[in-house]
C-alpha cells in the first residue's frame, strides 16, 4: 500500500462507552495526514481525551476501528504503537535525570550507551535544553518540564505524536510561547501531530486542521480560518471566537439567501446550511462585522439598537446591544480616527451584509 | 516580635505534660535498664570487707586468711540483713553451684568460729579450697562490670582477667541472637512478598473498593494480638483445622499430620500475619501518590511491563519499601507474645529469653544487656538506612 494514499491515522465508526450505556464518543470518523498537525478541539466532557487514549492503546474501543498506515492497530499494546505521547501533567520519572528520562525509550530498545547519549543529546537541542540531562525533573520550571516530555515523545523518533493537553498546566505567557515553540518543532521533523486542548486560540495557532468535538461527536473539522469563517455548525459558531446568536424562524428562501424572522424583526441571511421555510435556525454574526451607525441604505440589514452597556478597551470599544428581543447582542466599535461618539443608552442604528450573518441549525443551548 | 514568642512558648507548654509521660514512662525505665546492665552493687555492697581484702590478691592460688576472715564474717552480717539471697544467686551467675555453698556457709557458721578461718570454711564447703570461687566472688563484687554484655554474646571474663568463650553447654545467647536475626529477617521478606502487591492492587483500585480493601487489612490489625495469635494454633496445631483438611482430603495419613506450631513455622506464619499491616500501609502510602500515568508513559515510551515495573515502578517505591521493611523488622526483632505461644522452643526469640530472665531467672542485668544489644542494633539499622535513603524519604503512611 503507499503511504501518500492512505490517512496515516483514521477513525472509522469509532463508538466508546465505559458503562456499556452512555457513549461518550458515538460513531466518530476522522482522518489525519501525514506530516499533518490536527487538533481535536472541544470542551470538557467530549470526548477528545479519550480520542486520544483509544488511539495510543490506552483504552479499547466499544466499537469500530482505528488505522494507522491503513492497518487496524485494533491487537497491538501501547508499546508497539510507535507513538510519541506527551501527558497532561507531564509524567516524567522523578527518580530519573533528565537524561535518564529522554533514554528510557532508546535504552528498553537496547540502543547502545553511546547513540543513546548522541540522540539525547540532538532532541535536547531541539527543544532548547542543552546541557540539562544531569537535572531532576523536580529542579525544573514547569516550561522546561514540558520540553523534557515533548523531548521524550520525540527521542525515539516516531512518525505520530500525540499531546494531551500539555500546556494546560502553564501560565499565559509561557503557554503562547510553548505554542510557537511545538509549531516549530512540527514543521522541523514534519512528523504528523495529534492535539487535544479545550483552549480554541491554542488550536488555532499550531494547527493545519482542527476537528471540533461536542459530546463525542465531530461537529466539524477544517483549518482554523475556515472555521472562524464558516461554520457549518451553530456550536461550532459558538465554540471558535466570539459570535451573536439569534434564534428565529426561517420565512423564506432566496437562493443562497434566506429572510428569518427573530425577536419580532425581519433579516436576511446567508443560507449556510440547508433549510426550507418554517425551519427553526440560529443565527451568528461576529461582533466586529456589525457597523455601528452606517449611511442610511449602505447595507440590507438595518436594524435599531438601544445601547445598554460600554465598555472602553484600548482597540475598541465594545458595546452590549437590545436588539431583535435580545440584550447581550455584541458590536465593536475600531478605535480609529474618526469613530462616531455614542454614550449609553443612546439608540443607534446597526447594519452587516447578509452573508456575514450565517444561518445555522437552531442551537437554544446557551454559553455556561 | 514578643507575642509570636509567647505563643510559641504557650504551645510549648502544651507539650509538656507528654513530654512528661515520655519521661517517666520510657526514657527513665530505659535508662535504668541500661544502668543495670553495666552496674550492679548488691554483692559489693553486701560483701563490703571482702572485696577490699581481694582487692590485694594477685588471682595466683588461693587468697590469704586476711580474705577467709573478711568473707566469714560479711556472710553471716548478710544473712542477718536478709541480703544473703540475692548475692549467692549473682554469685551463682557467675559459677554454677556456689549459691548453696555460700548459703550453707552462712547459715552453719558456728557462733564461736576463730581463726584459723581457712579451715572454718573449708569444713564448712568445699568449694573454699578453690579459687575458681574466689574468682567467681570478686568477679561478681564489680561495681561497674561488662560482665552481662559478655554474657549476653556468650563470652565472660577467665581468671587471668582475659576475656573467652562460655564453656560449650551456656553457649546459647549467640546462637539465639542470630536466629532473632535471620528469622526477622526471613519474617520483613515474606511480608514484602505478600504486602507489595496488595499494596499495589489497593493503591491503584477505585476509590470506594479502596476503602474496603483497607479495611480489610486493617480489621485484623485492630484485633487483639493475643486473639490473632491463638487464632493460628486453632488453625496450625496438630488436631487443627489445617491438617483436619488435610487429613480429610486424603493428603496426609493420620499418623502424619504437620507439626506446624510450637516451632519455627509457627512463628513464622503467625508474626507474618501480625506484621504485614505494617508493610502493606507505608508501600500504599507510598503507591497511592506515584501516577498511574507513570505506567502509561512507560509503554507508550516502548518498555513490557516488566521493564516498566523495574525501570520506573519500583524505583519509586523505594521509600515506601524501606520504610515497611524497617518497621516490620525492628518490631519483628523485639516480638514477644507471638513467638512466646506459638514459637515452642525453636520458635523463641531473644525477647523471650529477656522475659526468662525478668521474670523468672531474675538476672536483670543480663536481660538489660540483651535489651541494650537489640536497642544498639536497631539504632544501628536505622542510621545505615539514613545514610543510604535518608530518613526523610522514609514514608510511614
Amino acid at each position: 500500500m503507499n503511504p501518500n494514499d492512505t490517512a496515516h491515522v483514521a477513525f472509522e465508526n469509532v463508538s466508546k462507552s465505559f458503562d456499556g450505556r452512555n457513549m461518550v464518543i458515538s460513531d466518530l470518523n476522522l482522518e489525519v495526514a501525514r506530516g499533518e498537525f490536527l487538533t481535536m478541539l472541544g470542551p470538557s466532557g467530549s470526548g477528545k481525551t479519550t480520542c486520544l487514549m483509544m488511539l495510543a492503546g490506552f483504552e479499547a474501543l466499544t466499537a469500530g476501528t482505528i488505522r494507522i498506515d491503513g492497518g487496524s492497530v485494533h491487537d497491538l499494546p501501547p508499546r508497539k504503537r510507535g507513538i510519541g505521547m506527551v501527558f497532561q501533567n507531564y509524567a516524567l520519572f522523578p527518580h530519573m535525570t533528565v537524561g535518564g528520562n529522554l533514554a528510557f525509550p532508546l535504552e528498553v530498545r537496547g540502543m547502545d550507551k553511546e547513540q543513546q547519549r548522541e540522540r539525547v543529546e540532538r532532541v535536547l537541542r531541539l527543544v532548547r535544553l542543552d546541557g540539562m540531562e544531569d537535572r531532576r525533573p523536580g529542579q525544573l520550571s514547569g516550561g522546561q518540564q514540558q520540553r523534557v516530555a515533548i523531548a521524550r515523545a520525540l527521542v525515539f523518533e516516531p512518525d505520530l505524536v500525540l499531546m494531551d493537553e500539555p500546556l494546560g498546566a502553564l501560565d499565559r505567557r509561557l503557554r503562547e510561547e510553548m505554542q510557537y515553540e511545538i509549531r516549530r518543532i512540527h514543521r522541523t521533523l514534519g512528523v504528523t501531530m495529534v492535539y487535544v486542548t479545550h483552549d480554541q486560540q491554542e488550536a488555532m495557532v499550531m494547527s493545519d486542521r482542527i476537528a471540533v468535538l461536542r459530546d463525542g461527536m465531530v461537529e466539524q473539522t477544517d483549518g482554523p480560518e475556515a472555521l472562524y469563517e464558516e461554520p457549518m455548525r451553530s456550536f461550532v459558531a459558538r465554540f471558535i471566537g466570539e459570535n451573536n446568536r439569534l434564534h428565529g424562524r426561517v420565512q423564506e428562501i432566496d437562493g443562497d439567501i434566506c429572510r428569518v424572522e427573530t425577536g419580532g424583526q425581519i433579516v436576511q441571511a446567508l443560507r449556510a446550511v440547508p433549510c426550507s421555510p418554517g425551519d427553526a435556525t440560529t443565527l451568528s454574526i461576529r461582533p466586529e462585522r456589525v457597523a455601528v451607525a452606517p449611511k442610511p441604505g449602505q447595507y440590507t440589514n438595518e436594524l435599531e439598537a438601544d445601547i445598554e452597556d460600554m465598555t472602553f478597551l484600548g482597540d475598541h470599544l465594545r458595546l452590549r446591544l437590545a436588539v431583535c428581543g435580545r440584550t447581550d447582542f455584541v458590536a465593536k466599535i475600531p478605535n480609529v480616527v474618526g469613530h462616531g461618539a455614542v454614550l449609553e443608552g443612546d439608540r443607534i442604528r446597526i447594519g452587516w451584509t447578509p452573508t456575514d450573518c450565517r444561518a445555522l441549525n437552531a442551537d437554544e443551548e446557551e454559553d455556561a | 516580635m514578643k507575642a509570636p514568642g509567647r505563643i510559641r512558648l504557650r504551645t510549648g507548654l502544651l507539650v509538656l505534660p507528654l513530654l512528661a509521660f515520655v519521661l517517666v514512662t520510657f526514657i527513665a525505665p530505659l535508662g535504668t535498664m541500661l544502668v543495670r546492665s553495666v552496674h550492679d552493687p548488691v554483692v559489693a555492697d553486701a560483701l563490703p570487707e571482702t572485696m577490699e581484702a581481694l582487692a590485694g590478691w594477685d588471682g595466683q592460688g588461693l587468697p590469704d586468711e586476711v580474705a577467709y576472715e573478711a568473707v566469714a564474717r560479711d556472710l553471716v552480717r548478710a544473712n542477718e540483713e536478709r541480703t544473703l539471697g540475692q548475692v549467692a544467686s549473682r554469685v551463682n551467675r557467675v559459677r554454677s553451684g556456689l549459691r548453696s555453698a555460700l548459703t550453707r556457709t552462712a547459715r552453719r557458721m558456728p557462733e564461736d568460729a576463730a581463726a584459723p578461718w581457712r579451715d572454718v570454711l573449708s569444713n564448712l564447703h568445699e568449694a573454699w579450697d578453690e579459687p575458681e570461687t574466689w574468682h567467681a566472688i570478686q568477679s561478681a563484687g564489680d561495681r561497674f562490670t561488662s560482665r552481662h554484655y559478655l554474657n549476653a554474646v556468650d563470652l565472660q571474663w577467665l581468671p587471668d582477667r582475659s576475656v573467652g568463650r562460655q564453656p560449650e553447654e551456656r553457649r546459647i545467647y549467640l546462637a539465639l541472637l542470630w536466629r532473632t536475626l535471620w528469622i526477622s529477617l526471613g519474617i520483613t521478606f515474606l511480608c514484602l512478598l505478600l504486602g507489595y502487591p496488595v499494596a499495589h492492587l489497593i493503591a491503584h483500585a477505585p476509590p470506594h473498593r479502596q476503602n474496603l480493601l483497607l479495611a480489610l487489612v486493617l480489621v485484623p490489625f485492630w484485633t487483639s494480638l493475643l486473639v490473632r495469635t491463638t487464632s493460628w494454633i486453632v488453625l496450625l496445631q496438630t488436631q487443627g483445622v489445617i491438617n483436619d483438611v488435610l487429613v480429610a482430603l486424603g493428603l496426609l495419613g493420620d499418623d502424619g499430620r504437620l507439626a506446624m506450631v510450637y516451632n519455627m513455622t509457627g512463628t513464622f506464619v503467625a508474626m507474618t500475619h501480625v506484621l504485614l499491616p505494617f508493610m502493606v500501609l507505608p508501600l500504599y502510602s507510598v503507591m497511592r501518590s506515584i501516577p498511574r500515568r507513570h505506567m502509561s508513559a512507560a509503554a507508550s515510551l516502548g518498555a513490557g511491563p516488566f521493564q516498566a515495573f523495574r525501570k520506573v515502578y519500583w524505583p519509586q517505591t523505594l521509600p515506601g519499601v524501606g520504610a515497611g521493611s524497617l518497621l516490620v523488622f525492628i518490631l519483628a526483632i523485639g516480638f514477644y507474645i507471638t513467638p512466646a505461644l506459638v514459637g515452642g522452643s525453636t520458635g523463641q526469640l531473644i525477647s523471650n529469653m529477656i522475659a526468662y530472665h525478668m521474670q523468672t531467672s531474675l538476672n536483670w542485668g543480663l536481660a538489660a544487656a540483651l535489651g541494650g544489644i537489640l536497642l544498639a542494633g536497631v539504632l544501628v539499622l536505622y542510621v545505615v538506612y539514613d545514610r543510604v535513603v535518608g530518613i526523610e524519604r522514609m514514608s510511614l503512611g
